[in-house]
């Protein structure tokens, strides 16, 4: 039964600068689940697209039943067996479940009634509920899921890979899910599963590898290991980075946000009862697995996010007065007198314009002031010119497009207006993602200096000793849920490892206990 | 040997070239991209034409320019027609550079002509005549702003796709233009006679009216684009929604006040055909330009200033192809062909400029 399905050896894949996996070898064998675990940006999706044939890898081999196999198209992947289930799916919305499976597979006939028996004796074998007739806009996500997967075994494979399957289900449908993995995994197919979730990683799949930062860190049996053992192994061990941190003064409640609730245009709820204030003269820190809600709460602050339930409080440390947020436009906002600054995660696509120059892209929040018509382009060039000479900006010089910019100087440039607009609050998320050590530090200190200055800085990372060295308090998410809120003196990195990987819904356990118990 | 037949193997396995985005080319390299399109466009033209008509690719080229530059008045013919594509091109622009595709300026173009020609056929010798000057360009400003501001309104409001909506706009333009001659043309022949006595008046010639307006509307849209925050503000939303809402720019005002103007500029277009030039209306006045008008637009990358040379290509294939077809006893085709030829290659060149093709380099497999 353990025969192995595919084999790796030494697949290494760069993009640009940035390697995304570093001569990783692996195997998935025939009547397994293989979990792959790691953090976001640890290279799982990049990997498991070189073996479904949407990216070549650089070097490596990659073997199949034992032999070595070039795969250069998803085409070629299914002629070997693979199937690959997105984390978005690719079905056509008007088409019925059973157009969908058989779209783009040339040998049969089309003909309906034959799918449609053939899919429902999949769906026998394996235990799947869908309707064949039915259309895809009509589905719900797990269906569409369903189909997904109908299609790859539709086709013949007996190597499944997941990406994430469960980051859109609720928990019964993931339990649905499992129990058909399983069933597969009986029927003799090798499953591959993406995940980041340990409970999962635990419960369902027989072995677990882990990738960190796009280096493979090792396999474990699951019956062999544990969550603590599996966080370790994923986090990494604490490294010291010799971050300045002074200790805070003078606190004063600059922000408060009170039982923020939001649901998505999909219905999902992505940010649930979230409350906690943020202080002048601190940094406060969010940690969590990507996506787990940290853009929404701070566009939600910024106005960018509306929001269902509750209230975003604000404290003007000028007049002492208090604004309530909710429901107010960034421009309005702005008009009461908020002094926020926001860097957000999307640099080029919302914090800046990567078609327009430097100077431009200083004016983005300043250009509407006097009465003129015209704009005035001096002071956002004196601004520009003052930027690149404090935050050493390598560019060719201040009318150079953003976007032609290595991806520390586009921060520099960013975080550099950002600063310019004298906040109180400054929120930034993930602000030295992409970033080498000498920009990384520049940023530190930058916030650092902010702090001093009697900001309220909120610092969404990812790098978890970042986390722990820079912040005073860091507020863990999970699933759109505040799993925690520590002390990041005294915190270690696997307690927040922890809190970021489980959800208070399926244990129930009051988050801030768990944080303080040691 | 196992090694080395592995090698061989992902070597065939590997694609024959990448496609790469170039990062940065230095600028007389694009040019010379360019030119050397151009020339393999006249070289294909003249190897066309050597085939199809047996003509001898000098005398093919030597016609092209006499259609173009021939005589004074095939010059001011070309001047005026590259005025007539460039003010409906500088229209289409803001609306372009926002990344609203308006393919509707033949539509807003020919119903600004229409308010044109209606003012004309009721209000002509019945008010003063500057005031019916006044009263034509508000109303071919207005009608334009009209029929460019519904598709944009229910993109602002509902999102629907705006190309779609502009392009049916044309022809709800046209079936009107043909109702409203029908309506006034009781004879018939079915076309509205010119209405000369109250048209706009000329300076000098027929022709150099138009090609002044336009200038002027050359140079006030480049600053308009280029200099004030209305221009800086379009650009962002063009460039980036998102940007947009995180400086707070009110999007849907944007796209409004953009598109009113883009209408507003088609107008003016209309008004010179009409009221300028033609001193009639029918279904094909603008006569397509307002779909020209895109490509001018895109080639010129957007800017005015460059779109100037755009139209004048435009504008010298169109004169110079005629005269080619003309020449030759040949029918119209052959001029399509020569301009598609030459538009095929210019257009294509981007690509080059724009991205590197590199090959797969033999036995570089092993570091």
């Amino acid at each position: 039964m353990t025969r192995p399905a595919i084999e790796l050896r030494g697949i290494t894949k760069t993009f640009g600068s940035i390697v995304a996996n570093k001569n990783i070898d692996l195997d998935v064998r025939y009547g397994e689940i293989l979990s792959i675990l790691g953090e976001n940006g640890s290279g799982k999706t990049t990997l498991m697209n070189m073996i479904s044939g949407i990216y070549f890898p650089d070097a490596g081999q990659i073997l199949i039943n034992g032999h070595e196999v070039v795969i250069r198209s998803p085409k070629d992947a299914f002629a070997h067996g693979i199937g690959m289930i997105h984390q978005h799916f690719k079905l056509v919305d008007v088409f019925s479940a059973a157009e969908n499976i058989v779209l783009g597979h040339e040998e049969k006939r089309f003909n309906k009634k034959a799918i449609a028996a053939e899919v429902r004796e999949i769906c026998e074998l394996y235990g799947f509920d869908v309707d064949p007739e039915k259309k895809i806009y009509e589905m719900s996500v797990s269906e569409k899921q369903t189909v997904e997967i109908i299609k790859v075994l539709y086709r013949g494979a007996d190597i499944l890979i997941l990406d994430e399957p469960t980051a859109v289900l609720t928990p019964q449908e993931t339990e649905k899910l499992f129990a058909v993995l399983r069933r597969m995994r009986d029927a003799g197919k090798a499953i591959v599963i993406i995940t980041h979730k340990l409970h999962e990683v635990l419960s369902l799949s027989d072995r677990v590898s882990v990738l960190r930062k796009g280096e493979y860190i090792g396999t474990v049996k699951t019956a062999e290991t544990d969550e603590t053992a599996l966080t370790e192994m994923m986090v990494g061990k604490k490294v010291s980075l010799n971050i300045e941190r002074n200790d805070p003064k003078s606190l004063e409640k600059r922000l408060e946000v009170k039982d923020l609730t939001c649901i998505d245009r999909e219905g999902t709820q992505v940010l649930s009862n979230i409350s906690f204030s943020a202080n002048g003269g601190e940094i406060l820190g969010i940690a969590g697995i990507a996506g787990s809600g940290q853009r929404e709460l701070l566009e939600a602050i910024a106005g960018l996010q509306k929001y269902q339930t509750g209230e975003i409080l604000y404290f003007d440390p000028a007049t002492g007065e208090t604004e309530s947020l909710k429901d107010k436009t960034p421009m309005q906002i702005r008009e009461l007198g908020v002094r926020l600054s926001f860097v957000p995660e999307d640099r080029l696509g919302m914090g800046l314009v990567g078609n327009m120059d430097i100077v431009d892209n200083m004016m983005l929040r300043s250009y509407r002031g006097g009465k003129s018509a015209f704009l005035d382009r001096k002071k956002p060039k004196d601004l520009a010119d003052e930027i690149i000479e404090e935050l050493e900006v390598a560019t060719p010089g201040v009318h150079t497009q953003v976007r032609k910019l290595s991806g520390g100087n586009v921060q520099k440039v960013l975080v550099g207006r950002e600063i310019a607009a004298a906040p109180t609050v400054f929120m930034a998320a993930y602000p030295v993602r992409g970033l080498d050590i000498n920009s990384s530090y520049m940023i530190y200190n930058l916030l650092n200096k902010q702090k001093e200055n009697g900001v309220a800085v909120i610092f969404v990372g990812e790098d978890l000793d970042v986390l722990i060295e820079l912040c005073d308090r860091i507020l863990v998410i999970g699933s759109g849920q505040i799993t925690g809120l520590v002390d990041a003196r005294r915190v270690t990195k696997e307690e927040i490892g922890l809190l970021m990987t489980r959800s208070v819904s399926s244990d129930g356990a009051a988050p801030e206990k768990e944080g303080e118990k040691e | 040997m196992k090694d080395a037949a592995a090698l061989q193997k992902r070597e065939k396995g590997e694609p024959l070239f990448h496609i790469t985005k170039r990062a940065e080319i230095v600028w007389w390299k694009a040019w010379l991209i360019r030119l050397a399109a151009i020339a393999a466009s006249l070289i294909v033209c003249a190897v066309i034409s050597l085939l199809l008509g047996d003509i001898n690719p000098f005398s093919f080229f030597g016609s092209m320019l006499n259609g173009a530059f021939g005589t004074a008045r095939r010059c001011w013919n070309l001047f005026y027609e590259l005025a007539i594509l460039l003010s409906i091109s500088l229209a289409v622009t803001p609306a372009f550079k926002m990344r609203f595709w308006n393919i509707g300026a033949e539509g807003q173009a020919l119903i600004g002509g229409l308010a044109t020609a209606a003012c004309m056929y009721y209000f002509g010798g019945r008010i003063p005549t500057p005031l019916l000057f006044v009263v034509m360009i508000a109303a071919s400003i207005l009608a334009g702003m009209i029929w460019a501001v519904i598709p944009a309104v229910f993109k602002a409001f509902w999102n629907t796709n705006e190309t779609l909506f502009t392009l049916m706009m044309n022809y709800v333009a046209i079936q009107l233009v043909t109702f409203m001659i029908n309506f006034w043309v009781t004879s018939g022949s079915g076309t509205l006679p010119p209405m000369s006595a109250y048209a706009l008046p000329t300076v000098g010639n027929a022709w150099i009216l138009n090609i002044l307006v336009v200038a002027l509307l050359t140079v006030a849209v480049y600053i308009y684009l280029r200099f004030s925050k209305h221009g800086y503000e379009l650009s962002v939303v063009g460039e980036s929604e998102n940007t947009a809402l995180y400086v707070g720019i009110n999007v849907k005002k944007v796209i409004i006040r953009t598109m009113l103007l883009s209408g507003a500029l088609c107008g003016v277009t209309g008004l010179l055909l009409v009221g300028g030039t033609d001193h009639t209306i029918s279904t094909s006045t603008v006569g397509g330009r307002g779909f020209t008008a895109i490509m001018v637009s895109w080639l010129g990358r957007f800017n005015p200033l460059f779109m100037v040379l755009t139209s004048f290509l435009l504008a010298f294939l169109k004169a110079g192809a005629n005269q080619v077809s003309n020449d030759y006893k040949m029918n119209g085709s052959i001029s399509d062909i020569i301009t598609a030829v030459i538009l095929f290659f210019v257009i294509g060149c981007e690509f080059f400029i724009q991205y590197r093709i590199a090959f797969r380099k033999h036995g570089k497999e092993e570091k």
